[in-house]
């Protein structure tokens, strides 16, 4: 991993479908999940159809934002170049209070300070005038 | 068909492997590299390259057209790819006793190699091309803009959960580790021969992504294997003792191509196909005389054990503890060191070794009196495959 490649932009996600919905309302500053129409079971990540009962009628709904650490990893050594000089940074995966779980990273506390259950909220880091990636606050 | 008319009517007749190498490397592409295997799977079976009618290649290594072309085979009759990764070639197990039970080929090829080591690195086709497995799609938009990119890191995430929940530690990670190594002494094919292992190396090995240092990880290589399978009545004429299939599944989780919105957490792929294949089988866990788990890294090991029946679900730190897994310990696992400390051979190495132990051929390592083994495998986010076999007549 030289240090040639070490200012390569972060990849984001490819804005297509679904999964651009998602991400369009990050840029607003929202966090949506999909939530069933007919059973109210909340989704994540984007699927067509809902899988608790099979009906294809859903909504963006909004997230209180509101979760606690599910797990993490602390990545001590980058894997793809993009990330080269970022280590060591902890990607988490927070469960939601809608019971749905989103990967993001925590941008106000430092790696070896994360515990499982650390109660987090969501904000926003705009990325590109496209992409804007979900991130978590600790609270 | 009920899955159990498979049991016993099938078995493994022929198994090759190449040398194992990283610096310089293999010298050979990859298809190249799987046909010596193949080549040497053929001499072992007494079988002619013509005779095979079945072929399984492993996901994106190599279609079945082009072996088919190389070996000169003539009458493919059935061609299948399994998309499990690393779980395919033991799933494959079940799906050749499928095709020859119901005559659908007579003898099926199922062949596995790669240059992981000088060629593309795993971790550089997972971030790069988002077809290379199920879930890469959901991979590259919801994992890898927050530096996600390759296995060690998302089973990181299933480890570290398992940790909290049941306490499991890193001192319980690395004695799979030392596990490996120390069998590796006893197999000259290892990559990892001559080069023991201790606890203090395991601590102060670097940190990859928490909790997984470098030597919780498995190597990577070129080298390439391959089996054949037939039916039970065809092998009694071939050159070999047959390992017979007794039972064998696969499985996913779910869903499969998203690792962090599991309602169960631990639930994988193994969870659902290890009680369906010692079903099948008509054994137990308690039955089997030595394990050959994908260890791809330490705790998949670890896991494996639990979901497999081994021990319960977060009693497999303890079970590998103090020798559990090593040599003289309650269940014997991967005696030819396996993927941490033997070679990345894509699971084929675990099934070519469980055949060798069966036959009573593997030397310094052959576990005495062995007539059952199991086999399994890991891929993707969590496939899983398992396969109980059984010392032929």
């Amino acid at each position: 991993m030289g240090a040639a490649n070490a200012n390569l932009v972060r990849p984001l996600p490819l804005m297509d479908g679904l999964t651009k919905q998602f991400y369009e309302w990050c840029s607003r500053g929202e966090l949506r999940f999909q939530r069933c129409s007919r059973c109210g079971a909340f989704r994540h990540v984007p699927r067509e159809l809902c899988a608790e009962c099979g009906s294809f009628d859903w909504e963006w709904a909004r997230s209180s934002g509101k979760g606690t650490v599910f797990t993490y990893t602390v990545v001590a050594r980058a894997l793809h170049p993009a990330f080269a000089n970022a280590t060591p940074y902890a990607a988490v995966v927070v469960e939601l209070e809608e019971g749905v779980r989103l990967l993001g990273n925590v941008v106000d506390c430092p790696p070896d300070q994360l515990r499982i259950g650390m109660p987090v909220h969501v904000d926003f880091e705009k990325q590109t005038e496209a992409v804007t990636l979900p991130v978590f606050r600790s609270r | 068909m009920e899955a159990n008319q498979l049991k016993d009517g099938a078995c493994i007749v022929g198994i090759g492997e190449t040398a194992v190498c990283r610096k310089p490397g293999s010298g050979l592409s990859e298809m190249a590299l799987q046909l010596k295997a193949v080549a040497a799977a053929l001499d072992d079976a007494g079988l002619k390259a013509r005779e095979i009618d079945g072929i399984m290649p492993f996901p994106n290594l190599g279609r079945a057209e082009a072996f088919a072309a190389s070996l000169g085979c003539a009458n493919l009759r059935f061609a299948a790819t399994l998309n499990l990764g690393g779980a395919a070639p033991v799933a494959a197990l079940r799906m050749a006793a499928m095709a020859v039970v119901t005559g659908s080929a007579n003898y099926v090829l199922v062949p596995g190699g790669w240059n992981g080591f000088s060629g593309a690195r795993t971790r550089e086709i997972t971030a790069g091309d988002a077809d290379s497995i199920p879930g890469g799609a959901i991979a590259r938009d919801h994992y890898l803009p927050f530096g996600l990119s390759a296995p060690p890191q998302w089973y990181a995430l299933m480890a570290k959960r398992h940790m909290h929940e049941y306490g499991t530690r890193e001192e319980q990670l690395g004695a799979v580790a030392l596990a490996m190594r120390k069998h590796a002494q006893l197999n000259p094919g290892a990559l990892m021969c001559g080069k023991p292992m201790t606890m203090g190396d395991y601590l102060a090995s670097p940190m990859i992504a928490e909790p997984y240092r470098l030597l919780d990880c498995c190597l990577e290589t070129d080298g390439a294997a391959a089996y054949i399978v037939t039916t039970t009545a065809r092998a009694r004429d071939l050159r070999q003792r047959p390992v017979v299939i007794m039972g064998a599944a696969a499985n996913q989780p779910y869903p499969a191509d998203d690792i962090i919105n599991r309602q169960d957490f631990h639930r994988t792929g193994l969870t659902i196909a290890a009680p369906e294949a010692f079903a099948m089988a008509g054994v137990s866990p308690a039955d089997v005389d030595f394990a050959q788990i994908y260890d791809c890294f330490t705790f998949e090991v670890i896991q494996q054990l639990e979901e497999a029946g081994f021990c319960r679900r977060g009693e497999g730190g303890a079970f590998v503890e103090n020798g559990g897994i090593e040599l003289g310990g309650r269940l014997l696992v991967n005696t030819h060191g396996g993927l941490l400390s033997q070679a990345h051979l894509l699971g084929l190495g675990h099934v070519v070794e469980g055949v060798r132990q069966l036959r009573g051929e593997a030397g310094v390592r052959q576990v005495i009196d062995a007539e059952i083994g199991v086999v399994t495998g890991w891929g993707d986010f969590g496939d899983g495959s398992i396969a109980i076999l059984r010392r032929g007549d």
